[in-house]
């Protein structure tokens, strides 16, 4: 944007993260993604009459683990209440949510943003169950309802609205998607819906303490559509402003195709959903064994591991941020250093070639077969100049295709470097014969005719030459003939 | 029907000696069935195919073990799931619903091996205290066929009571298995909440609601106790608690027991004769050794709109599931999603359902959360408080089950507060979540009276012994109606 708003942004964010246990959260059900629909229910997710929760106490555990990670108090008691409201993919009516009292409150994260960092607060996590799926077919026939899903753990964590821009909200997205998938508790794949974001966007003119008018915004599927729903929907309420209009509090839908908002419900039609105690789910109480039991269980978590970087291994903030954005990458990063001593390079392959690769073709580093150890044990035949750095990155793209190890790639394609002088020597002289006139240019103080003639020697040897040894012959060659 | 008054231990001595078989058993209770049915209604759903075939299956069996109910003909509440065998909540909105699984007290019956007739009238969704509120028919009390059975549970006492079956099970959750065996002059036990699980019991307040016996005399009720008690990991309500031998409790000595007699069931709207017979039983205690001395419950006056708040609440959201979508009966031609939902439930529901469902909406709406549904929470601790303190002093509490004896059918239909006060003696106790029996102790103009025996909380053998001491003086167990 080339002019400054005369509005700033306000955001908070509503996070769903589904948790990955092997049951789901009330009943005894396989959890699972892509299943034939509803081959995964029973009596209890399908809401039969008579049925009664039990509660998957790995569920509590693992949202337990998320609150922690995000630096929430844990609730002594895990309480839930029913969240009543009619709906096909609801088949008792009600959701079982935590209102009054989530399992984690007053947390707190750390973003990056242009090279900033800021707090962003969490006022609450808590625990609930997911909602089935509908398929709404076209031209009116109905709706397909697939319960699969009913069931599915979910944690909801809500920011304070602290965010002032869509960069942050994609930021504190990221680092927040970073953070679970350190914690191990959920697959955090926004296609696949393991993670659903909602926002609570307002404006207000600069330096007014009182926010705007806020309106909700759902159906936001991927971070690039959070950045752009936000963005757009800035951009709206700027727009109502400016002609002396004014925000109206209610529920928009982001149209990623159409790339608009349109609202969904106001204020007056909102639901009243009549929390109440479930009085089928006794208490559980979380004692500070068990607090400290699943603390315990914490990974280091990606600032922590940045730090780190920045410190053994005098990465700079940037890189260490980088790779510690996913635990995967940052573990192929350590994974490397278990056979190479250079982390520079390590580092320098990982943000060049490798995430190069991955973001064209839009694959994580999971879906890829290279290893870190290929890396590590590449970068080290570099630096024993068995192969040189251009070859290297033929050897990298092989690993990135076929997972071999380096080794065996150099072998098999015939890579090794020649380094052999009298080998080398021999091309040298041909070569130098050959072009009389570059050998004249250099004689006489075009020091230009040397990369040619190098140029040749590498094209003589398909690029296997040691580079440094064909300098050093080269010039020999040159000033003593 | 002479086999029917025979006590559970004479039944199995008779079976264990061949001198009578389970088909004998279950054909004596089809044919009972097809004598009084008519004038009673009990029965929403027969099995006799079923149970004739199960009968037959266990008499050629080899197998020495013998479950604790093993042959006795038993009906069931139709608010409690039988696989297979049409559950309707005596509602036209599961007219059509068979379900999927069987409740944790149908496993347990079938483990001690007692035989399914079938399911048993009840108040739709287990709200009334007549019967009359069940969409298919009325069931009629077998002492005199122009009262109700008194309710929920009308259809178990009534088919009780008219020798039907060996034993029913009911469901109780503000007096709906004590009130209506009352009326109908036989023995019914509403357990401790979490001593038997609730698991495939419709719910309709999921707080109070608790499955007990329906039986002829108290070692009956004890015996069925046994068999469906305990823990059960599906229903994180139900108690993790030991499950002693509630037999073993039957000794007849209540030598010293102290009885407090709560002095709030006996003023006003209390009908004098059943005070009457309150009072003779009192006596009869005391002739067994047991001291009694009036308590205060002080909170009482308030139990009934705390239940009604309660109870309709959860009610509300226990009955949201019954939206036309999955199951039981769906509206034709509904213009949208709103419209099925609209249609299916105001076709589905009868209406004292819907009096609660708009009831319990109400108190749990935002803004009236905290005058209603959180201070009825707060008077439910008083009340609960009340039966505390009186258990500092008495082993039992003691008074009427219901203010009157069985009223005439069609009397209150028109008139529901009047209705609910029925409930006077028995909702407390629910809202407290202790045991409670009640035993017939005699009649009023011809109808019987029951007394209410409440204990603490799963001391069930205290109550059962009480009830029993007493029943072993007095013969009011035995009378049966002409019919």
């Amino acid at each position: 944007m080339s002019t400054v708003s005369p509005y700033e942004t306000v955001v908070g964010l509503e996070v769903h993260v589904e948790l990955h246990t092997k049951t789901k959260i009330f009943c005894g059900c396989e959890t699972s993604f892509g299943a034939s629909p509803n081959s995964h229910t029973c009596p209890v997710c399908l809401g039969h009459p008579g049925v009664l929760p039990v509660l998957n106490r790995q569920a509590v555990e693992y949202a337990m683990k998320a609150a922690m990670a995000i630096n929430c108090e844990i609730a002594d008691w895990c309480k839930f209440d029913r969240k009543n409201y009619f709906y096909p993919d609801s088949p008792k009516a009600y959701q079982i949510s935590q209102y009054d009292e989530p399992i984690g409150s007053n947390g707190w994260i750390d973003i990056e943003v242009n090279g900033q960092t800021k707090r962003i607060g969490i006022t609450r996590l808590h625990l609930e169950e997911d909602a089935g799926k509908l398929t709404h077919m076209d031209g009116g026939l109905g709706s397909l309802v697939d319960l699969n899903r009913v069931g599915t753990p979910l944690v909801e964590i809500v920011s304070e609205p602290d965010i002032r821009s869509p960069e942050e909200a994609k930021a504190y997205l990221e680092k927040l998607k970073a953070i679970m998938q350190y914690c191990d508790v959920s697959d955090v794949k926004m296609e696949e819906g393991s993670l659903r974001c909602d926002a609570n966007v307002s404006i207000r003119p600069w330096g007014q303490e009182k926010f705007g008018t806020r309106t909700e915004l759902k159906n936001m599927n991927s971070f690039r559509g959070v950045q752009r729903g936000l963005e757009y929907e800035v951009m709206r309420q700027s727009d109502v402003l400016d002609s002396g209009g004014q925000v109206v509090q209610e529920t928009r839908r982001w149209d990623e195709s159409q790339g608009k908002t349109f609202s969904m419900r106001s204020k007056e039609e909102a639901h009243d959903y009549r929390y109440f105690p479930d009085p089928d789910l006794v208490r559980v109480q979380i004692d500070d064994e068990w607090k400290a039991r699943v603390r315990a269980s914490i990974p280091e978590l990606p600032d922590a591991r940045q730090a780190r970087y920045t410190q053994q291994y005098g990465l700079p903030s940037y890189d260490a941020g980088v790779i510690t954005s996913s635990m995967k990458l940052a573990d192929f990063f350590e994974e490397s250093l278990k056979y190479t001593d250079d982390a520079k390079a390590s580092a320098n392959w990982i943000m060049g070639d490798l995430l190069g690769y991955l973001n064209a073709n839009n694959l994580e580093i999971q879906q890829v077969p290279i290893t870190g150890q290929g890396l590590g044990e590449m970068i080290q035949l570099i630096a024993k100049g068995t192969i040189s750095s251009k070859i290297a990155k033929t050897v990298f793209k092989s690993m990135l295709e076929s997972g071999k190890r380096p080794q065996q790639i150099v072998e098999e394609q015939g890579l090794v470097q020649i380094s052999d002088e009298g080998a080398i020597l021999a091309i040298v002289d041909r070569i130098v014969e050959a072009n009389p006139q570059s050998v004249e240019d250099f004689r006489g103080g075009k020091d230009k005719a040397i990369g040619f003639l190098v140029g040749q020697i590498m094209k003589e040897t398909k690029g296997k030459a040691n580079p440094g040894l064909v300098n050093k012959l080269l010039m020999d060659r040159l000033k003593n003939s | 029907m002479s086999l029917f008054n025979l006590r559970l231990s004479e039944v199995h001595d008779r079976l264990h000696h061949r001198d009578l078989s389970v088909q004998e058993l279950v054909e004596a209770s089809i044919s009972r069935i097809g004598e009084t049915e008519g004038r009673i209604g009990a029965f929403l759903t027969l099995d006799e195919e079923g149970a004739l075939a199960q009968a037959k299956a266990m008499d050629a069996s080899a197998s020495p073990e013998r479950g604790l109910l093993f042959g006795l003909p038993a009906g069931i509440k139709d608010n409690i799931v039988t696989e297979g065998l049409r559950t309707t909540c005596a509602s036209q909105f599961l007219s059509n619903y068979d379900p999927i699984y069987d409740a944790t007290v149908v496993e347990k019956l079938k483990a001690a091996q007692s035989v399914t007739i079938g399911k048993l009238n009840m108040d739709e969704f287990a709200m009334g205290g007549s019967n009359e509120n069940s969409s298919f028919q009325l069931t009629r009390n077998p002492w005199d066929t122009d009262h109700v059975p008194g309710g929920s549970s009308g259809g178990s006492a009534a088919s009780v009571a008219a020798g039907q079956v060996y034993f029913a099970l009911g469901s109780d959750t503000g007096g709906s298995i004590r009130q209506p065996a009352a009326y109908c002059g036989i023995v019914g036990l509403k357990p401790t909440y979490g001593l038997v699980s609730r698991y495939g019991l419709v719910a309709f307040a999921s707080s109070l609601d608790q499955i007990g016996p329906l039986t002829k005399n108290v070692e009956d009720s004890a015996y069925v106790l046994q068999a469906i008690a305990g823990h059960d990991r599906r229903d994180t309500t139900s108690a993790n608690v030991e499950i002693p031998d509630y037999t073993a409790a039957l000794t007849g000595d209540i030598k010293g027991l102290r009885i407090g007699v709560a002095k709030e069931y006996l003023g006003e709207g209390i009908d004098p004769q059943v005070k009457a017979r309150v009072m003779e039983a009192l006596k009869t205690f005391e002739s067994l050794g047991a001291v009694w001395e009036e308590v205060s419950l002080p909170h009482t006056d308030y139990a009934i709109a705390t239940y009604y708040l309660l109870a309709s609440s959860e009610a509300s959201s226990n009955l949201a599931r019954f939206d036309g979508v999955r199951y039981g009966v769906r509206a034709e031609d509904p213009a949208n999603l709103l419209d099925l939902y609209k249609k299916s439930r105001s076709e589905g529901f009868g209406p004292e359902v819907k009096r609660r469902i708009m009831l319990g909406t109400y108190a749990l709406s935002s803004g009236y959360y905290d005058a209603y549904y959180k201070k009825a929470q707060q008077v439910r601790t008083l009340i609960k408080r009340d039966f505390d303190q009186a258990f500092e002093r008495f082993d039992l509490i003691v008074g009427p089950t219901a203010p009157t004896t069985a009223f005439r059918i069609g009397e209150q239909v028109g008139d529901p507060l009047t209705m609910y006060l029925n409930d006077i003696c028995t909702i407390p106790v629910s809202l407290a979540g202790v045991p409670a029996i009640s035993v017939p102790c005699g009649l009023a103009d011809g109808l019987p009276v029951g007394l209410q025996i409440i204990g603490k909380p799963f001391d069930e053998s205290t109550v059962l012994r009480a009830a029993h001491a007493f029943e072993g003086q007095t013969e009011f167990h035995k009378l049966r109606p002409a019919l």
